[in-house]
């Protein structure tokens, strides 16, 4: 089946098979490989992407229902040299260490951040529900988003 | 994991719909946010040979006031519906709930219709939609009917939908005292028991889900009320308390009663 969708600005479209999940069109077609496959069953969240500007996992996501739609990974949060404030966040606060869960965090972060400009650190962590660290890393993963917070809002 | 091979029609209304689900009957199968589907496509649990992507049409991801009550249509998400100003401000408890499925992405793709077509024994929306005698509306080829909550659920996974039918929207009286109290699966954040509670005048009505394999109306507890929290003793009377890894039944019971005397408090 035809697909057309915008993936960090771009356009593409391509022939897909209706069961490639858009995690394997944006790792294996795309060969946007920021995007992680943890767990494959929606629970790790390493391979949240936003979709139409709402954070989803795209391993429980079909290709073709992204048709029209308008995606960001990872490798769309830079632009150019310049990091996102996130990912600046991130580094500057040593918010990953083996990095794994790191492009998911990042994904998941932009949508709160979106919807509560000024969250609580309670919130962050309630906000990470869906993200799983296998390096435990949180608490410099929810400092990174406070600081993230401060400096998207500065 | 990979699912097995289907075909896929994404369609714009609700007559083509129906009429692709009367051609092709049990090989069909409606997606909607397809976070409960496609995890069970890709344990091939379900191998559908055509699935009618209907999140697409117009009309069906609205929630609307009609005189005392809110409409909420079956492909509002649950992100949509803790989001409303309607949904807070005229029936909180279902915000409540809604705030409380999975985590943000979930969230972000999984519907109100998908969740109660899929009756999944530790799912949120049961126990309220119970608990405010919500009235689920379906449509079918043949025509559409509507389904009293109480008559809905019928078993784990089970419903009163006939496979010719799909849920278009749920009607909710407007609720001012409402409360749902979750005890979370730690990992999933299912509910291991999840009550809701509607107050109404001198009395009550309290749905549970998450103890049994089908989701109940505490009519015991409703009964015993006396505006105090003891008839949170009544919790399971007559159910059969369920039994899994998260919860043994006689725990499970216990924290019934103890999530009852939270909700009625
Ligand atoms: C990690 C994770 C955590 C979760 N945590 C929770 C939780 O805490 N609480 C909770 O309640 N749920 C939870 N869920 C389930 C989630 O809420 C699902 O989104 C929901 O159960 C199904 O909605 P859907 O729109 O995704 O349906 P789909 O997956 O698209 O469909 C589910 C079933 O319903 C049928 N269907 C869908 N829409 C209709 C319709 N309108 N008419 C008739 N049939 C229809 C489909 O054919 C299918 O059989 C979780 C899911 C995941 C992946
Ligand atoms: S890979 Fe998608 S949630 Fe883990
Ligand atoms: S940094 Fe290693 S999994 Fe999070």
């Amino acid at each position: 089946m035809r697909i057309s969708l915008t993936v960090n600005g771009k356009q593409y479209s391509h022939d897909v098979e209706p069961r490639l999940s858009l995690a394997h069109y944006l790792r294996e077609v795309l060969n946007l490989t920021g995007t992680h496959i943890g767990c494959d069953t929606s629970s790790c969240g390493a391979c949240t992407i936003t979709l139409n500007g709402d954070a989803v996992k795209s391993c429980t996501l079909l290709a073709v229902q992204a048709d029209g739609c308008e995606i960001v990974t990872i490798e769309g949060m830079a632009n150019g040299a310049e990091l996102h404030p996130i990912q600046e966040s991130f580094k500057e606060n040593h918010g990953l260490q083996c990095g794994f869960c790191t492009p998911g965090m990042v994904m998941t972060a932009s949508d709160i951040l979106k919807n509560n400009p000024n969250p609580t650190e309670e919130e962050i962590r309630h906000g990470l529900e869906g993200n799983f660290c296998r390096c435990t890393g949180y608490h410099n993963i929810v400092k990174s988003i406070q600081q993230a917070a401060e400096k998207i809002n500065q | 994991m990979i699912p097995a091979k289907f075909d896929y029609i994404k369609v714009s209304s609700i007559n083509e719909a129906v009429d692709l689900v009367d051609k092709h009957g049990f090989d069909a199968k409606i997606l909607a946010g397809g976070h409960s589907l496609i995890p069970a496509m890709k344990l091939r649990l379900n191998t559908p040979s055509i699935l009618i992507d209907i999140s697409g049409i117009e009309g069906m991801n609205e929630i609307k006031e009609s005189g005392d009550e809110i409409i909420v249509g079956a492909n509002c998400t649950h992100k949509q519906i803790m989001s409303s100003d309607l949904v807070k401000n005229q029936l909180n408890i279902l915000a409540q709930t809604a705030a409380t499925i999975g985590d943000v992405q979930v969230r972000n793709r999984g519907t109100i219709g998908g969740s109660l077509a899929h009756s999944d024994p530790s799912a949120d929306y049961p126990a309220t939609v119970l608990a405010c005698d919500a009235k689920i509306e379906v449509t079918s080829k043949n025509g559409s009917r509507t389904i009293d909550a109480e008559d809905f659920f019928q078993g784990i996974f089970t419903t009163a939908l006939e496979d010719d039918e799909i849920i278009t929207a749920v009607r909710f009286p407007k609720v001012k005292d409402g409360n749902y109290q979750k005890f979370y699966q730690s990992a999933s954040r299912f509910a291991v028991v999840g009550v809701a509670v509607v107050k109404d005048g001198n009395g009550v009505k309290v749905g549970i889900t998450g103890v049994a394999d089908t989701p109940y109306r505490a009519k015991a507890v409703e009964k015993a009320y006396d505006g105090s929290t003891d008839a949170a003793t009544h919790a399971v009377d007559g159910v059969d308390v369920m039994s899994d890894h998260f919860a043994d039944s006689e725990y499970r019971a216990h924290l019934a009663k103890v999530m009852v005397k939270k909700a009625l408090a």
